[in-house]
């Protein structure tokens, strides 16, 4: 057997290394990298999803395969502790006077999309609408397939960051972002911005739901909450 | 004219450390696409699910070349491809590595880097990939540098197989080596002449 120079064991030692810096100032090149490719992206198409470290969405999902709903037969179903439980359909919300927010959107695993302009009608003015019973103190809300939950306090929804959203981007939300309503909770982690809104129950006390069942935070503050210190959103 | 002799070039040991690494690897990319690429992420949903099989082929990665440790020809083409003898930088150098008359072993050095530089990746990747998966036992700093690591070699490692595949698509005789274990001796001469000399026949 010839001997050799060890390139092998020079070749993996180094990548370890490497690797190790990338651990240590990943953090710092990531935020460097979103900064510079900001400007870039707006919308986010799939190319700048494909850029690690970039501010674009990501689409996850607790389900194999999500609701599809249209325009024309969504519905919106206000239950429980309020005076006039109704169902809303997507044109009776597009009625309603609209609320526009620009916000960065914050996922608790990393990922932020810089000001993203979504308009709605804000969640208090839906409560309005059906009138809260006193005894109600905080709201229970359901995907149409019932599979995602999440919950709010009354005093959160009364938040003015806090929309039942029909666009984005100037557009129907679209189906593969929870679409063509969902719920945008602004100043906390995505998973409290419920997707393919279905229905608001208002109850007597907070219900965790899906992700806070699985070790997540139930009021999910950015940059105060899961353990993180993302900047909050404004 | 008879058909010039065949040589043993890998043995089930080999063979079986290729096929289970290039299994999982597979499996790592193909979920890693799931998870990453948009509209294929809508497409397939499951997110849980896809994510889980990841996580267990990523974690099994380094296990069948830990596993064929245990054979001795295994160790012995580990040693082979991890050192660089005379005429290996001058391989990488030449511009047509065929007639350069340059005395390749067993394997040339595009070979040996490649198998150097993907021992290295499953290793930072599946350092990598523990910090993402148990996450809460990490800093935020050492999870997002661990993700940003984690996701640009995913880069390069694509980058890597996809050339390592097409290479094996130019060579056929290279494949029956790898499927088979054994590789016609005149092909041997042509790409391998030093190892060419002293291979066992078949």
């Amino acid at each position: 057997m010839k001997d050799g120079t060890p390139v092998g064991r020079r070749v993996v030692l180094g990548m370890l290394g490497l690797g190790a810096l990338g651990v240590a100032f990943g953090s710092k090149a990531a935020t460097t990298e979103a900064n510079l490719l900001r400007p870039l992206q707006s919308g986010g198409g799939v190319l700048s999803q494909l850029i690690p470290g970039g501010s674009s969405w990501r689409y996850y999902s607790i389900v194999s395969s999500n609701p599809t709903p249209t325009v024309s037969d969504y519905q919106l179903k206000i239950s429980g502790l309020a005076h006039k439980p109704m169902t809303f359909t997507y044109a009776q919300l597009a009625a309603m006077p609209q609320t526009t927010l620009v916000r960065d959107f914050q996922c608790v695993t990393g990922w932020r999309v810089p000001s993203v302009p979504w308009t709605g009608v804000l969640l208090r003015d839906l409560l309005d609408q059906v009138g809260v019973d006193s005894s109600a103190t905080a709201l229970h809300l359901t995907s149409l397939d019932g599979a995602y939950t999440e919950s709010l306090t009354l005093e959160q929804a009364h938040r003015s960051d806090i929309l039942v959203a029909l666009t984005m981007y100037g557009k129907t939300v679209p189906v593969a972002h929870g679409g063509p309503v969902r719920l945008l909770v602004a100043p906390m982690y995505g998973y409290k911005s419920l997707k393919w809104l279905g229905g608001i129950d208002l109850v007597t006390h907070v219900e965790p739901g899906f992700w806070e069942q699985n070790g997540y935070d139930v009021d999910a503050w950015v940059g105060r909450s899961n353990g993180r210190t993302d900047a909050p959103i404004a | 004219m008879p058909r010039s002799r065949d040589l043993v070039r890998f043995t089930r040991a080999e063979r079986w450390v290729h096929t289970a690494t290039a299994a999982l690897m597979g499996i790592c990319i193909v979920t890693a696409l799931i998870l990453y690429v948009g509209p294929i992420a809508v497409a397939v949903g499951r997110r849980a699910t896809v994510e889980q099989i990841h996580v267990i082929a990523g974690l099994a990665l380094p296990v069948p070349l830990i596993l064929g440790y245990l054979s001795r020809s295994v160790r012995e083409d580990v040693r082979r491809l991890s050192r660089f003898i005379p005429g290996d930088s001058a391989w990488l150098r030449s511009r047509n590595r065929r007639t350069a008359g340059l005395p390749v072993d067993k394997f040339n050095a595009g070979q040996k880097l490649n198998a150097s530089f993907t021992t290295g990746a499953i290793l930072v990747m599946w350092l990598t990939g523990i910090v993402m998966r148990f996450a809460n036992s990490f800093s935020v700093t050492w999870r997002t540098g661990a993700t940003f690591v984690h996701d640009w070699l995913f880069y390069a490692i694509l980058v890597v197989v996809i050339g390592h595949i097409y290479m094996a698509s130019k060579d056929r005789e290279a494949r029956r080596g790898m499927r088979h274990g054994v590789v016609d001796e005149d092909w041997a001469r042509r790409e391998h002449p030093a190892w060419a000399e002293t291979a066992p026949q078949a």
